[in-house]
């Protein structure tokens, strides 16, 4: 187990170089002229054009900037962003709320899609099976962009459950809209998911033996049949917390919450190099260290997997 | 150990003097999409302490399906039982409320199956699923019901129970994971146990050992065992009474040693010029023609009658043969179980 996880950091390791110097690569090709795009509409005299272009080191090639980079983040700087700001200063305002709102927004589509899951399996073709089924196929279909402003309009405003918008100190029941709005996408696969892997244990013949030992129904469920079921619905929970520590783009922007997608999205319409790498390094290690989690996790539900 | 069974009160109405266990007139159907399955149709037996009753047959001629009946964990829909009694110790347990019922589920009656590493559970301690029954039943505590577990796998004889016990069940060899189905069906001392094909996924030196142990432990507790099987060695071994099935009815019942013998029934007696011997080495093995009837249409009068080298017109119209009385204690459903039994 210990050696597994020392190989799986320096995997981690390895990736985390890769895919920066993937990202690195985009938004170096991407840069059309960024002190152009910082300045917006007015013009930039040739002496300030120089200077930034010197600080940046805009005129040295690719490889060169990429070790500048590099250099700089190994030594704890994450760099200043085209607007002056240090980025670490910027990563660390966006992501506290980002986090919170991550962590909420997981913590309603497991409690949501498990228990709602499990009883429509329990109960499958009834009617509470088939409303579930209708419902998680309208939400899939329904993109985030028309989602998000729609729950804004209702809950937000006209019947103003709920505040509107949030602020990077917002309060968890500001952000518990929002946080809906994100779990509803990982709710339909999750629900589906957890249907499907309690149909399938129910028929186990662990089943029959726990009914045979004159066990109550529920205990059946909750204790034999849950834990079997819920290592397919783990992989999930981990690909999409991860999606969810990465910032929602759009939900972010739509309810104005200052987080990590709302910086990103400013970053790359801005054409904010340093910026955008620097928050997407964090999210890639966000993102292995979600997933190694989810694989222990593996281990810790069934007992039948170790890792060597 | 201050809990003794008398003071678990679980069925009221049991009279102590009744049968143990007796099955009237059982009827089970599937009600699937593709029609009525009727997998069993009128089953009839009797059980007392102490006796082993082998119950033999096909695969898919009811025996299964009888004894998920008898435990009351047929899975229904789509199973449904439509006729019949299950008396235990006289009283009906068709009748007997879900919550009741469930109480007599390995308190009475506890089951073990055929194939151990399916039928325990993958994620969990074997010592967790035998200190299961303890917490729920006995309402013990943790500690107290782990060392309980630890006393049944000892009684079980798998060595080293006191490690053991925090193991799951695919760190157990085949033989020694059905001793822990086996603990854990005994765990609450039940007065009758169904094994349904307890030794079909075993070796055959370790299905043996398994059925000794059976033996061993049924003796000590004076249990009722059912042994579910189609394996006509082992049953021959251990079993009192024999109730041969086809087609979800009890065709022939009676001692071991009459069916042996002289069985009454043509099926019984086609089951058993079927086993291979070794006297008959390069001879053509004899086999049952044709193959067993679907259980959505069982054929007119006498189900077997078109597998059947004895069937005369009779038999191939309704109503089936009743269970003629052959001797005392000994039934057939055949019209010409004299002829059977004379040839």
């Amino acid at each position: 187990m210990f050696r597994y996880i020392v190989r799986r950091l320096l995997q981690m390791v390895l990736t985390f170089f890769g895919a920066t110097f993937v990202v690195f690569a985009l938004t170096f090709a991407n840069q059309d002229d960024p002190l152009q795009a910082l300045a917006g509409e007015r013009p930039i005299t040739e002496s300030q054009r120089l200077a930034l272009t010197e600080r940046y080191h805009l005129d040295e090639p690719f490889l060169t900037q990429y070790w500048y980079y590099m250099k700089g983040l190994l030594t704890g700087d994450l760099g200043t962003s085209l607007t002056g700001q240090k980025i670490g200063d910027m990563l660390v305002n966006a992501w506290p709320v980002t986090m919170r709102l991550a962590l909420i927004a997981i913590v309603l589509a497991v409690v949501i899609s498990v228990t709602a899951g499990v009883y429509s399996a329990i109960r499958r073709g009834g009617a509470f099976d088939n409303i579930t089924l209708f419902l998680t196929l309208v939400l899939l279909a329904m993109p985030i962009v028309v989602l998000a402003p729609m729950a804004q309009l209702l809950f937000g405003i006209q019947l103003g459950w709920f505040p509107p918008t949030a602020t990077r100190d917002a309060s968890l029941y500001a952000l518990f809209l929002p946080a809906l709005v994100l779990a509803t996408l990982a709710i339909a696969t999750e629900l589906r998911v957890t249907r499907t892997s309690v149909v399938e244990n129910l028929r186990a013949d662990y089943v029959r033996t726990a009914r045979a030992k004159g066990l109550t129904g529920r205990r059946v469920i909750w204790v034999h049949v849950l834990r079997n079921s819920l290592i397919p619905v783990v992989t999930l929970i981990g690909v999409d917390l991860g999606g969810l520590m990465s910032g929602a783009i759009v939900t972010e922007k739509i309810f104005n919450i200052p987080g990590v997608g709302f910086n990103i999205a400013r970053a790359i319409s801005t054409e904010d190099g340093p910026l955008v790498v620097g928050f997407v390094s964090i999210l890639v290690i966000i993102f292995l260290v979600v997933n190694l989690v989810v694989d222990l996790l593996y281990a810790a539900l069934d007992p039948r997997i170790r890792y060597e | 150990m201050t809990v003794t069974k008398a003071h678990i009160d679980v069925l009221p109405g049991a009279d102590p003097r009744a049968p143990l266990l007796e099955v009237n007139d059982l009827h089970v159907e599937f009600r699937t999409q593709y029609g009525v399955a009727k997998a069993v149709n009128g089953a009839n037996f009797r059980l007392a302490a102490g006796e082993t009753l082998a119950i033999l047959g096909e695969s898919g001629c009811g025996k299964s399906v009888t004894a998920q009946a008898i435990m009351g964990i047929l899975d229904s829909p789509p199973g449904f039982i439509t006729k019949g009694q299950i008396k235990y110790r006289g009283v009906d347990l068709l009748g007997v409320a879900e919550e009741q019922r469930r109480k007599v589920r390995a308190n009475q009656i506890a089951m073990i199956f055929q194939d151990a590493l399916s039928a325990l559970n993958p994620v969990y301690t074997v010592g967790f699923q035998l200190a299961e029954l303890f917490r729920i039943h006995r309402g013990m505590s943790r500690k107290d019901a782990k060392k309980r577990a630890i006393e049944l796998l000892d009684q079980v004889k798998i060595p080293a129970a006191k490690t053991r016990v925090d193991d799951y069940p695919h760190q157990f060899s085949g033989g020694m994971r059905q001793r822990v189905m086996i603990a854990m069906a005994l765990a609450l001392d039940p007065e009758v146990l169904i094994a349904d094909e307890p030794t079909t996924a075993l070796d055959v030196t370790v299905q043996a050992q398994i059925m000794g142990l059976l033996a061993d432990l049924q003796k000590q507790r004076n249990m009722g065992l059912i042994l579910i099987t189609h394996d006509m060695g082992v049953v021959a071994d251990v079993a009192d009474r024999i109730s041969v099935m086809y087609a979800g009815k009890v065709v022939e019942e009676a001692g071991v040693y009459d069916i042996y013998s002289r069985p009454a029934h043509p099926y019984t007696r086609a089951l058993l010029e079927s086993i291979p011997r070794l006297d008959m080495k390069g001879q053509q093995l004899n086999v049952i023609q044709g193959l067993p009837p679907a259980l959505t249409s069982i054929p007119q009068g006498c189900a077997f009658n078109p597998r059947c080298r004895f069937a005369k017109d009779p038999c191939r119209q309704d109503p089936a043969p009743p269970a003629y009385a052959v001797a005392p204690q000994r039934t057939a459903r055949c019209h010409f179980f004299r002829e059977v039994l004379g040839e």
